[in-house]
């Protein structure tokens, strides 16, 4: 599972006399063999380093030249015209969707994620564990574009009576405002609904293994002091775990911020004129929702750039976030080391 | 520290002067029945949607991959109005890209692995395990623009299958790698000692004995890998767009799959179309199941374990 946690075996603590772990060896020979393959394999770890490389300065380049001839403020104008002589184009409306819909996400995905994690930890008798934790994981092999799919087509008009119910009870608040339109699944909180669906398996799956590695002595500690089972958890699982349960937490909004297709075949695209509303019952369009929207108009340089710029933003987010989360698995594992 | 003071806190009400000296109070009682109730019903929720899916596509795109014909033509020629005609088009296309992308990255994240356990340290290796990292938070429509802006807007190639493999590619690089490093540590040390004590080179003793000791945990990796990029769909609306016929150069013209098929006939409303998008959903998700079953099934009779 630590190919989710992103834990890598360079970034393990040295020996007690300061050898690297797992270093054995200086055994390489210097033979022909030896050169080559050490060769290839710090060759393909270049290769690595040199694509990523890549991607940065290939987005930036080409989206430079857009942004200087954007006559519109690209952080905070609402337009998206990215051809012509006069483009205008700013990601505001684009961030708005992206944030809401991957928040939402996370509100749902985060305590629902947790309490499996502790059920198929804790609660689950031991014959159910391990089949309840591969039928959590079968959530993350279904593609995005069939949750989309099945959103649309079939779990969509389930939320009709849902929006219809907040908007009467919570209407008055400007982010629960739903006029009918667009219908209740082409809206931001359904597609957040999908998105949760979406990061569950993988905020269930880090969660779970540091519920797992709770040391024995906590648990039963708590138990010995008259803790009944849910105080056992509140006070010695979920502390030790909170780590691990926040950097999940930041590791699914990672996901939620870049997924593409089932936003795209669920939001509806709010008009260029509409003015710009706070519910969460609104339309819109994600940043990657925009960009496959769009994906069939790369036509001119400039066009794309436009769009480039915005994958940019998006995956600036998204790096943030993903690095915010490893901060947070690396001081753990300062602690618990 | 902080763990400490919490379970005093939790026991604390057990010395209140309230009678319920002893035992649980019936509060902490019904604390402890609701916490148990709420995390049986969080598994059965987080049930739902998988079932509700599987039984959807099964219920509505089944009867499409009974038919022969969904397996043996494509859909050329045949319009949204009209019944008939198959995915064979569609389904040659994945698993044709998808192959191709595991040919590119499954020898460089393999490599990558073997350099991070076996041969990088310092600051190289800090490097490419960060940028592994990278590279495993890119967002997949980040990835199709990136190789858009390469191919297309750099070099002046058209939109071919071939661009839809590099941009699999980078999605399936880190996921290899992770995995693949991740069996690696497994292997014992004693058995790379053994090794050189016989005199075997670095890089025999890995393709002899590391490599093949971790094998099956590898190949499971890698798998799973496969089945992800199988599903990714955004890349391709952005490199390979759909088309109704069948088409096997990765390097001319485009090229038709499971994910686009289902991308390019969503909006349609009428049913023999809407049918065809149910059926390609739910060969796509048993493409992808088979091959996850198949890799935790290898991974199974794995010789190292965690």
């Amino acid at each position: 599972m630590s190919s989710i946690t992103g834990h890598s075996v360079t970034d393990e603590l040295p020996h007690d006399d300061g050898r690297p772990p797992l270093d054995a060896d200086k055994a390489g020979t210097g033979r022909l063999g030896d050169r080559i393959f050490g060769g290839l394999a710090t060759g393909s770890g270049i290769f690595v380093i040199a694509l990523v490389t890549l991607v940065g300065v290939f987005l930036i380049a080409q989206a430079v030249p857009s942004l200087l001839n954007n006559n519109a403020n690209f952080l905070t104008s609402r337009e998206w015209v990215p051809s012509g002589t006069d483009p205008r184009f700013g990601i505001v409306d684009l961030l708005w969707a992206t944030v809401v819909t991957s928040i939402i996400a996370m509100l749902i995905a985060v305590p629902l994620g947790v309490s499996v994690a502790l059920f198929i930890t804790q609660y689950a008798p031991s014959w159910l564990s391990r089949p309840a934790a591969a039928l959590v994981d079968l959530l993350a092999a279904v593609p995005s574009i069939v949750y989309g799919f099945w959103g649309l087509k079939v779990a969509g008009d389930y939320f009709q009576p849902v929006a219809k119910f907040t908007d009467t009870v919570l209407g008055w608040l400007p982010f629960f405002e739903w006029g009918g339109r667009p219908s209740a699944k082409s809206t931001l909180a359904f597609a957040g609904i999908i998105l949760a669906i979406m990061i569950l398996p993988i905020v269930t799956a880090i969660s779970r293994e540091v519920f797992s590695q709770v040391p024995t002595a906590h648990k039963e500690g708590a138990l010995a002091l008259g803790a009944t089972k849910w105080e056992m958890i509140r006070t010695a699982v979920l502390p030790f775990g909170k780590p691990g349960v926040i950097s999940a937490a930041m590791l699914g909004l990672g996901r939620a911020l870049g997924e593409t297709l089932a936003v795209t075949l669920l939001l509806s695209a709010l008009n260029p004129s509409a003015p710009f509303s706070f519910s969460i019952f609104g339309g819109g369009e994600t940043f990657a929702s925009r960009i496959a929207n769009d994906a069939g108009e790369f036509d001119s340089p400039q066009k794309t750039g436009a769009y480039i710029a915005a994958g940019l933003v998006l995956f600036i987010l998204t790096f943030i976030v993903n690095a915010a989360a490893r901060v947070v698995i690396e001081r753990r594992k300062a602690f618990t080391e | 520290m902080s763990t400490l003071t919490t379970v005093d806190d939790a026991t604390a009400p057990q010395t209140r002067v309230d009678g319920s000296f002893g035992g649980k109070s019936s509060g902490r009682a019904f604390k402890d029945q609701l916490a148990r109730v709420v995390m049986w019903t969080a598994f059965f929720v987080a049930l739902i949607p998988l079932v509700w899916i599987l039984a959807a596509t099964f219920v509505k795109g089944g009867r499409m991959l009974l038919d022969i014909d969904w397996w043996t033509v494509s859909q050329s020629g045949i319009t949204a109005r009209r019944e008939g005609g198959g995915a064979v088009h569609a389904i040659q296309g994945t698993l044709i890209q998808a192959g191709v992308t595991a040919l590119i990255s499954v020898p460089i994240g393999v490599l990558t692995a073997v350099y991070l356990v076996e041969y990088g340290r310092g600051r190289l290796a800090k490097a490419v395990s960060f940028m592994v990292d990278i590279l495993t938070g890119i967002p997949s429509i980040v990835a199709g623009l990136f190789i858009y802006a390469l191919w297309v807007t750099t070099f002046n190639f058209q939109r071919v299958g071939f661009a839809v493999c590099l941009a699999l590619t980078m999605l399936m690089i880190p996921t290899v790698v992770r995995s693949t490093e991740e069996m690696l540590k497994l292997v014992p040390n004693e058995l790379r000692e053994a090794s050189y004590a016989l005199g075997v080179p670095k890089w025999k003793t890995i393709m002899k004995v590391v490599v093949p000791t971790a094998f099956s945990g590898i190949v499971t990796g890698i798998l799973l890998g496969l089945a992800r990029v199988m599903g990714e769909t955004a890349p391709l609306i952005i490199l390979g767009p759909y088309t109704p016929v069948i088409a096997t150069n990765l390097f001319d013209g485009l090229m038709p799959t499971l994910p686009t098929m289902i991308y390019q006939n969503y909006p349609e409303s009428l049913q023999p179309s809407v049918d065809r998008t149910w059926g390609a959903a739910l060969t796509l998700i048993l493409i992808i199941f088979i091959l996850n079953l198949l890799g935790r099934f290898i991974g199974r009779f794995s010789k190292v374990r965690s």
